[in-house]
């Protein structure tokens, strides 16, 4: 029975967003044959399609883009489309920002802006768009099932069919969640394929699903975001790799863990093989991973130290290898890898018991940044994976290894590790007294500064001088105090009193490398299981395929 | 370019010459060799300037824990403080072993 209130308005409407997107859907259907739009028409389709205001998530992580949709969006008249509210991973390219230089787009919530960081803060600065948060990537998809709920969404897969089923590839990443969460609250979903194909090798997301599909001019955009060259590891870089494995994984037992990217973590991957092996740790850590499939993990993999790997997206040149591995990776009928960006950070935050990753900057409370002036990069994944879920309820060895408690209930902790060498290349300190992000967060407006891993949640931290093991310092003087300790020749290392180091690493709350067993002269790149790009393709027995950039030979 | 020079005190006698270490970028060589006497002369040669304050931070540090009487000869390609350290305590665990 339809009620209606005694102003006398008239009964309300229940289905306003499906019949706007009804009314939508007919205004281009000349364009459209079954689900596949003309793509001569994107342009012209959107801007019946797309409306101002809108909230609209455009598909675009750290990796794969669905760069013909952003392309065509950016070319959209502004009279008709403006003031949009794009969510996105990570702003990424060029055409990104054209949307707020042309108006098209006013607002954006996002996680990460790498490349473009430089011209964010300039176009914010210059008042052309505002920012409602920077998320880690987990957060700003929850959001979308919440108060970010979008009305549009543009994504990207390899294939469809005429009923609009997709196929992803390795590089499932975002698409599910992205389209979930439009499909279902009557958003309007729009995928560019690289080619329509009447049989799919799989279908990741059903057609019904999914409103339109376009054939793209070229395939999507990917980036190898993940492919670390070992030509470029150098000798500190092992040397602190060796002190993460005997210092943290060995002594604590770690099975399951995620490293984030970066030269350091890369050489931990290169050293399993060679350092950890001689210690005899082999079944005994580094079993399970949360990672994209990261081409210097295949030596530890062919050695056997690897029993499963679930990853946030794929990587190019790792298609034939993983496909080759489907006792460690996550793969389909089909054979190609099934990756998931949100299952994988589920299960990085709740799944593992460490997360390792460099920062560029921590202050002496171990809170650390990757913003520096002048850049508004964001956060990406890591602040998910590297923080101590508070919610976990089970226990494991590594995690129970952290509870420093004798009381009657307690609870574990994560094993949350920075790896900073104290200086960067060019001189610049990298454990310092104050944030950059403090002053970036307070020019861009921003109600907290942006920190990437809040320094409660670190439990160790390694640099070239030692690790400081700061879940057993008693108080944050005495955390203070173990930092600096390890700290070098920066001005925070330099106020380091020696008495009390020495008395640290008496209680073992400071290690440095002689105090773990740890020879500085072992500390040299031939250590490494693979030197260079060529040895991994070796290692590979030929599958791994490198992109061009990264081949020498 | 610039060249610094740094002197120490010491307390035991150099034991051997060693060489760590090379002129590549981001890295640095180490020349270490007995000096008689009772002191340890450190002399710096270093693509990079304005690092004065910084190099004399590093030496500091690493002649707390290292009484060697030695010459050391270092021609650095933009090495980090933490990879200036890392050869020096190379060349040391060299020296005495």
């Amino acid at each position: 029975m339809e009620q209606s209130t005694e102003t006398g308005n008239p009964p309300r409407r229940w289905d306003t967003r499906g019949r706007e997107k009804a009314r939508r859907l007919a205004a281009v259907a000349p364009w459209v044959l079954d689900k596949v739009l003309d793509p001569e028409r994107i342009v012209d389709a959107l801007e019946r399609l797309v409306a101002p205001g809108d909230r609209l998530v455009l598909e675009g992580d750290n990796q794969k883009q669905a760069d013909f949709l952003s392309r065509a969006l950016a070319q959209v008249d502004p009279r008709r489309v403006h003031d949009l509210h794009l969510l996105i991973s990570s702003i990424s390219r060029r055409e990104h920002l054209t949307l707020f230089e042309r108006g098209i787009a006013r607002r954006v919530d996002f996680a990460y802006a790498g490349p473009q960081s430089l011209r964010v803060a300039q176009l914010l600065e210059d008042n052309q768009l505002e920012i409602g948060a920077i998320h880690t990537y987990i957060e700003l998809y929850a959001r979308m099932f919440v108060d970010l709920i979008p009305n549009i969404a543009l994504v990207c897969a390899e294939q469809a069919d005429r009923q609009g089923n997709l196929y992803t590839g390795a590089n499932t990443e975002d698409t599910p969640t992205i389209v979930e969460a439009a499909a279902f609250r009557q958003g309007i979903v729009i995928a560019q394929v690289n080619q329509l194909s009447d049989q799919l090798p799989r279908v990741d997301i059903p057609g019904s699903w999914v409103d339109l599909v376009v054939v793209a001019d070229r395939p999507f955009a990917v980036e190898p975001l993940f492919t670390r060259d070992p030509r470029v590891i150098n000798d500190l870089q092992v040397l602190m790799g060796m002190m993460v494995i005997r210092g943290i994984y060995q002594r604590h037992g770690v099975t399951s863990l995620n490293h984030g990217i970066g030269f350091d973590t890369a050489a931990i991957e290169l050293l399993l093989p060679t350092y950890g092996q001689s210690l005899g740790l082999k079944g005994r850590i580094c079993r399970n991973w949360t990672l994209n499939p990261h081409p210097t993990l295949i030596p530890a993999i062919e050695s056997g130290w690897v029993e499963s790997v679930h990853c946030f997206g794929s990587e190019v040149g790792m298609e034939d290898y993983i496909r080759a591995r489907p006792d460690v990776f996550f793969t389909g009928h089909d054979g190609s890898m099934r990756s998931n960006r949100v299952l994988c950070q589920l299960a990085g935050q709740y799944g593992v018991d460490l997360f390792v990753g460099s920062t560029l900057q921590m202050d002496p409370d171990a809170n650390s940044s990757t913003v520096t002036l002048g850049r508004l990069a964001g956060f990406g994944g890591a602040p998910n994976m590297g923080h101590d879920p508070r919610g976990r309820r089970h226990s494991s060895p590594a995690w129970l290894s952290l509870n420093t408690s004798k009381a009657e209930i307690v609870r574990g902790h994560k094993l949350v590790v920075q790896l900073a060498e104290t200086f960067q290349k060019g001189g610049e300190p990298v454990i310092v007294d104050s944030l950059d992000a403090v002053p970036v967060g307070q020019a861009a407006g921003m109600p907290i500064a942006p920190v990437m891993i809040y320094g409660d949640d670190v439990s160790h931290v390694v640099t070239e001088e030692g690790i400081a093991y700061l879940y057993l310092a008693e108080g944050p003087e005495e955390r203070r105090a173990a930092l600096a300790a390890v700290a070098g020749a920066t001005p925070v290392g330099l106020r380091a009193d020696p008495r009390r180091t020495a008395a640290l690493r008496r209680r073992g709350i400071v290690a440095y490398p002689e105090d773990i067993g740890v020879q500085r002269g072992e500390a040299r790149r031939s250590l490494l299981a693979a030197r260079s790009i060529e040895d991994l393709v070796a290692w590979s027995g030929g599958l791994y395929q490198p992109p061009a950039r990264f081949r020498t030979w | 370019m610039e060249t610094f020079q740094y002197e120490y005190p010491a307390q035991v006698p150099g034991r051997a010459q060693v060489h760590v270490g090379v002129v590549g970028s981001g890295d640095l060589e180490v020349l270490l060799e007995p000096l008689p006497g009772a002191l340890a002369q450190v002399r710096i040669r270093t693509s990079v300037d304005g690092y004065g304050q910084v190099w004399q931070n590093v030496l500091d540090r690493f002649f707390t824990r290292y009484h060697g009487a030695v010459r050391i000869e270092i021609n650095d390609f933009g090495a980090t403080p933490g990879m200036v350290l890392l050869r020096l305590e190379q060349a040391v665990e060299e020296e005495q072993s």
